[in-house]
Protein backbone atom coordinates (compact mmCIF):
# COMPACT_ATOMS: atom_id res chain seq x y z
CA UNK A 1 0.00 0.00 0.00
CA UNK A 2 1.37 3.44 -0.88
CA UNK A 3 0.13 6.86 -0.37
CA UNK A 4 0.89 9.86 -1.49
CA UNK A 5 -0.29 13.75 -1.15
CA UNK A 6 -0.90 16.77 -3.18
CA UNK A 7 -1.80 20.27 -2.44
CA UNK A 8 -3.65 22.34 -5.19
CA UNK A 9 -3.80 26.43 -5.14
CA UNK A 10 -7.04 27.75 -6.15
CA UNK A 11 -6.60 30.05 -9.66
CA UNK A 12 -2.81 29.18 -10.25
CA UNK A 13 -3.44 27.84 -13.87
CA UNK A 14 0.46 27.74 -14.09
CA UNK A 15 0.65 25.10 -11.82
CA UNK A 16 -2.14 23.45 -13.11
CA UNK A 17 -1.33 19.53 -13.97
CA UNK A 18 1.96 19.60 -11.62
CA UNK A 19 0.07 16.67 -9.60
CA UNK A 20 -1.35 15.20 -12.30
CA UNK A 21 2.28 14.85 -14.03
CA UNK A 22 4.21 13.64 -10.59
CA UNK A 23 1.54 10.88 -10.23
CA UNK A 24 2.59 9.98 -13.69
CA UNK A 25 6.31 9.79 -13.04
CA UNK A 26 5.19 7.35 -9.68
CA UNK A 27 2.90 5.27 -12.08
CA UNK A 28 5.41 4.78 -14.65
CA UNK A 29 8.43 4.16 -11.41
CA UNK A 30 6.06 1.23 -10.10
CA UNK A 31 5.43 -0.22 -13.59
CA UNK A 32 2.08 0.08 -13.83
CA UNK A 33 0.18 -0.83 -17.72
CA UNK A 34 0.83 1.60 -19.88
CA UNK A 35 -3.05 1.87 -20.94
CA UNK A 36 -4.07 2.03 -17.00
CA UNK A 37 -1.17 4.91 -16.66
CA UNK A 38 -3.78 6.57 -19.57
CA UNK A 39 -6.55 6.16 -17.69
CA UNK A 40 -5.49 7.52 -14.40
CA UNK A 41 -3.86 10.91 -15.76
CA UNK A 42 -6.71 11.85 -17.99
CA UNK A 43 -9.19 11.21 -14.65
CA UNK A 44 -6.90 12.84 -12.15
CA UNK A 45 -6.06 16.46 -14.39
CA UNK A 46 -9.33 16.51 -14.89
CA UNK A 47 -9.76 16.78 -11.08
CA UNK A 48 -7.10 18.57 -10.37
CA UNK A 49 -7.82 21.50 -12.78
CA UNK A 50 -11.29 21.29 -11.62
CA UNK A 51 -10.18 22.86 -8.32
CA UNK A 52 -7.57 25.24 -9.81
CA UNK A 53 -10.83 26.38 -12.05
CA UNK A 54 -13.43 26.31 -9.50
CA UNK A 55 -11.95 26.13 -5.77
CA UNK A 56 -10.27 28.46 -3.48
CA UNK A 57 -7.76 25.05 -2.34
CA UNK A 58 -7.77 21.56 -2.30
CA UNK A 59 -5.61 18.43 -1.03
CA UNK A 60 -5.42 15.37 -3.38
CA UNK A 61 -4.91 12.10 -1.30
CA UNK A 62 -3.90 8.71 -3.74
CA UNK A 63 -3.39 5.17 -2.40
CA UNK A 64 -2.45 2.38 -4.20
CA UNK A 65 -2.65 -1.08 -3.81
CA UNK A 66 -2.15 -4.09 -6.18
CA UNK A 67 -5.57 -4.22 -6.80
CA UNK A 68 -6.79 -0.30 -7.58
CA UNK A 69 -5.25 3.34 -7.64
CA UNK A 70 -7.78 4.96 -5.58
CA UNK A 71 -7.88 9.38 -5.73
CA UNK A 72 -9.78 11.56 -3.38
CA UNK A 73 -9.42 15.10 -4.06
CA UNK A 74 -10.94 17.55 -1.26
CA UNK A 75 -11.43 20.91 -2.00
CA UNK A 76 -12.40 24.45 -0.22
CA UNK A 77 -15.00 25.78 -2.60
CA UNK A 78 -18.28 27.22 -3.43
CA UNK A 79 -19.34 23.42 -4.47
CA UNK A 80 -21.62 21.75 -6.90
CA UNK A 81 -25.05 22.54 -6.07
CA UNK A 82 -26.41 20.02 -8.82
CA UNK A 83 -24.12 17.56 -9.18
CA UNK A 84 -26.23 15.27 -12.14
CA UNK A 85 -26.50 18.49 -13.66
CA UNK A 86 -22.95 19.44 -13.22
CA UNK A 87 -22.28 15.09 -14.64
CA UNK A 88 -23.78 16.38 -18.48
CA UNK A 89 -21.77 16.75 -20.89
CA UNK A 90 -20.89 20.52 -22.00
CA UNK A 91 -22.12 22.13 -18.92
CA UNK A 92 -19.84 24.28 -17.33
CA UNK A 93 -20.51 27.33 -14.77
CA UNK A 94 -16.55 28.33 -15.68
CA UNK A 95 -15.40 31.89 -15.78
CA UNK A 96 -15.04 33.30 -19.81
CA UNK A 97 -11.16 33.99 -18.72
CA UNK A 98 -11.28 30.25 -18.08
CA UNK A 99 -13.12 29.06 -21.18
CA UNK A 100 -11.13 31.92 -23.30
CA UNK A 101 -7.93 29.06 -22.19
CA UNK A 102 -10.28 26.14 -23.73
CA UNK A 103 -10.89 25.10 -20.55
CA UNK A 104 -14.58 25.40 -19.42
CA UNK A 105 -16.08 23.17 -22.12
CA UNK A 106 -18.22 21.11 -19.96
CA UNK A 107 -16.02 17.78 -20.56
CA UNK A 108 -14.15 17.21 -17.30
CA UNK A 109 -16.54 14.94 -15.41
CA UNK A 110 -17.69 13.61 -18.05
CA UNK A 111 -14.00 12.48 -18.75
CA UNK A 112 -13.16 11.26 -15.08
CA UNK A 113 -16.52 9.37 -15.59
CA UNK A 114 -15.39 7.50 -18.37
CA UNK A 115 -11.59 7.24 -17.11
CA UNK A 116 -12.43 5.60 -13.82
CA UNK A 117 -14.07 2.49 -12.35
CA UNK A 118 -15.77 3.82 -9.54
CA UNK A 119 -16.60 7.42 -8.77
CA UNK A 120 -18.55 9.38 -5.99
CA UNK A 121 -18.95 13.24 -5.77
CA UNK A 122 -19.93 14.79 -2.55
CA UNK A 123 -20.43 18.43 -2.27
CA UNK A 124 -21.86 21.48 0.06
CA UNK A 125 -22.52 24.77 -1.21
CA UNK A 126 -20.46 27.39 -0.15
CA UNK A 127 -18.27 24.76 1.33
CA UNK A 128 -16.48 22.38 -1.00
CA UNK A 129 -16.06 19.16 -3.05
CA UNK A 130 -15.04 16.18 -2.53
CA UNK A 131 -14.42 13.83 -5.28
CA UNK A 132 -13.27 10.54 -4.70
CA UNK A 133 -12.39 8.24 -7.60
CA UNK A 134 -10.49 4.77 -8.38
CA UNK A 135 -8.96 2.72 -10.86
CA UNK A 136 -8.37 -1.01 -11.32
CA UNK A 137 -4.99 -2.37 -11.73
CA UNK A 138 -6.03 -5.99 -13.86
CA UNK A 139 -2.42 -7.41 -13.93
CA UNK B 1 7.07 10.51 -40.06
CA UNK B 2 9.43 12.77 -37.58
CA UNK B 3 8.65 16.34 -36.86
CA UNK B 4 11.84 17.55 -38.40
CA UNK B 5 10.25 16.18 -41.23
CA UNK B 6 6.88 17.68 -41.27
CA UNK B 7 8.59 20.78 -40.86
CA UNK B 8 10.48 20.18 -44.41
CA UNK B 9 7.46 19.24 -46.04
CA UNK B 10 4.98 21.70 -44.33
CA UNK B 11 7.18 24.83 -44.15
CA UNK B 12 6.37 25.46 -40.68
CA UNK B 13 8.58 27.70 -37.99
CA UNK B 14 10.30 25.90 -35.04
CA UNK B 15 9.43 28.34 -32.19
CA UNK B 16 10.83 26.00 -29.12
CA UNK B 17 11.62 22.72 -28.05
CA UNK B 18 14.20 21.82 -30.89
CA UNK B 19 15.44 18.98 -28.74
CA UNK B 20 11.94 16.83 -29.75
CA UNK B 21 12.66 17.43 -33.49
CA UNK B 22 13.06 13.56 -33.64
CA UNK B 23 9.94 12.66 -32.20
CA UNK B 24 7.63 10.21 -34.08
CA UNK B 25 4.40 11.67 -35.23
CA UNK B 26 1.96 9.02 -36.27
CA UNK B 27 -1.50 10.84 -36.02
CA UNK B 28 -3.11 14.87 -35.66
CA UNK B 29 -5.69 15.88 -33.39
CA UNK B 30 -7.30 19.26 -34.09
CA UNK B 31 -8.86 21.09 -31.33
CA UNK B 32 -9.39 24.17 -28.71
CA UNK B 33 -10.56 22.71 -26.17
CA UNK B 34 -8.24 21.44 -23.55
CA UNK B 35 -10.58 18.41 -22.35
CA UNK B 36 -11.34 17.23 -25.70
CA UNK B 37 -7.45 17.07 -26.84
CA UNK B 38 -7.24 15.28 -22.81
CA UNK B 39 -9.74 12.93 -23.48
CA UNK B 40 -9.29 11.82 -26.68
CA UNK B 41 -6.41 12.91 -28.35
CA UNK B 42 -3.78 9.44 -28.96
CA UNK B 43 0.37 9.61 -27.80
CA UNK B 44 1.94 10.22 -30.81
CA UNK B 45 -0.56 13.27 -32.56
CA UNK B 46 0.71 16.76 -33.57
CA UNK B 47 -1.90 18.76 -31.76
CA UNK B 48 -3.15 21.42 -33.86
CA UNK B 49 -4.89 24.89 -31.98
CA UNK B 50 -4.38 28.74 -31.28
CA UNK B 51 -3.79 27.82 -27.82
CA UNK B 52 -0.59 29.48 -26.84
CA UNK B 53 -0.60 29.20 -23.11
CA UNK B 54 1.16 26.76 -20.69
CA UNK B 55 -1.41 24.37 -20.00
CA UNK B 56 -1.61 23.32 -23.78
CA UNK B 57 2.09 21.94 -22.72
CA UNK B 58 0.89 20.29 -19.50
CA UNK B 59 -1.39 18.14 -21.51
CA UNK B 60 0.81 17.96 -24.31
CA UNK B 61 3.18 16.16 -21.99
CA UNK B 62 0.23 14.39 -20.20
CA UNK B 63 -0.77 12.69 -23.12
CA UNK B 64 2.43 11.87 -24.36
CA UNK B 65 1.88 13.85 -27.80
CA UNK B 66 4.84 14.46 -30.13
CA UNK B 67 4.29 18.37 -31.57
CA UNK B 68 2.30 21.33 -30.88
CA UNK B 69 1.44 23.08 -34.25
CA UNK B 70 0.23 26.83 -33.56
CA UNK B 71 -2.29 28.19 -36.49
CA UNK B 72 -2.61 31.49 -37.87
CA UNK B 73 0.42 33.19 -36.65
CA UNK B 74 0.21 32.53 -33.12
CA UNK B 75 3.31 32.36 -31.23
CA UNK B 76 3.88 30.69 -27.99
CA UNK B 77 3.40 32.40 -24.88
CA UNK B 78 7.55 32.51 -22.75
CA UNK B 79 6.09 29.93 -20.43
CA UNK B 80 4.91 27.67 -22.74
CA UNK B 81 8.03 28.17 -24.47
CA UNK B 82 9.92 27.46 -21.66
CA UNK B 83 7.93 23.94 -20.89
CA UNK B 84 8.07 23.03 -24.57
CA UNK B 85 11.76 23.28 -24.09
CA UNK B 86 12.10 20.90 -20.57
CA UNK B 87 9.99 18.25 -22.17
CA UNK B 88 11.45 17.87 -25.55
CA UNK B 89 7.72 18.54 -27.00
CA UNK B 90 8.32 20.78 -30.07
CA UNK B 91 6.20 24.35 -30.60
CA UNK B 92 5.72 25.00 -34.24
CA UNK B 93 3.93 27.71 -36.35
CA UNK B 94 2.10 28.12 -39.19
CA UNK B 95 0.39 31.00 -40.51
CA UNK B 96 -2.24 29.30 -42.55
CA UNK B 97 -5.59 28.60 -41.01
CA UNK B 98 -6.76 25.03 -38.71
CA UNK B 99 -8.72 23.35 -41.35
CA UNK B 100 -6.04 24.01 -43.94
CA UNK B 101 -3.18 22.90 -42.07
CA UNK B 102 -4.97 19.70 -40.98
CA UNK B 103 -5.98 18.73 -44.49
CA UNK B 104 -2.13 19.03 -45.39
CA UNK B 105 -0.96 16.66 -42.16
CA UNK B 106 -3.84 14.02 -43.07
CA UNK B 107 -2.70 13.97 -46.53
CA UNK B 108 1.16 13.75 -45.13
CA UNK B 109 0.67 10.53 -42.95
CA UNK B 110 -1.91 8.88 -44.86
CA UNK B 111 0.37 8.67 -47.70
CA UNK B 112 3.48 7.42 -45.36
CA UNK B 113 0.88 4.30 -43.78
Amino acid sequence: MMHFEFHVEGGNFLKAGAASSQLKKILKQLNVDPKTIKRVVVAMYEAEVNIVAHAYKGDIYIDIDTKKIEITLIDEGPGIPDIDLAMKQGFSTASSVVREMGFGAGMGLPNIKNNSDELTITSEVNKGTTVKFATYLNQ
Amino acid sequence: MKVSELVEKLGLKVYCGNNGLENEISNGYTSDLLSDVMGHADAGCAWITLQTHKNVMAIASLKDLSAVILVKGFEPETDMAAQSDEEGIPVLGTSEEAFTISGKLFNLLINCK
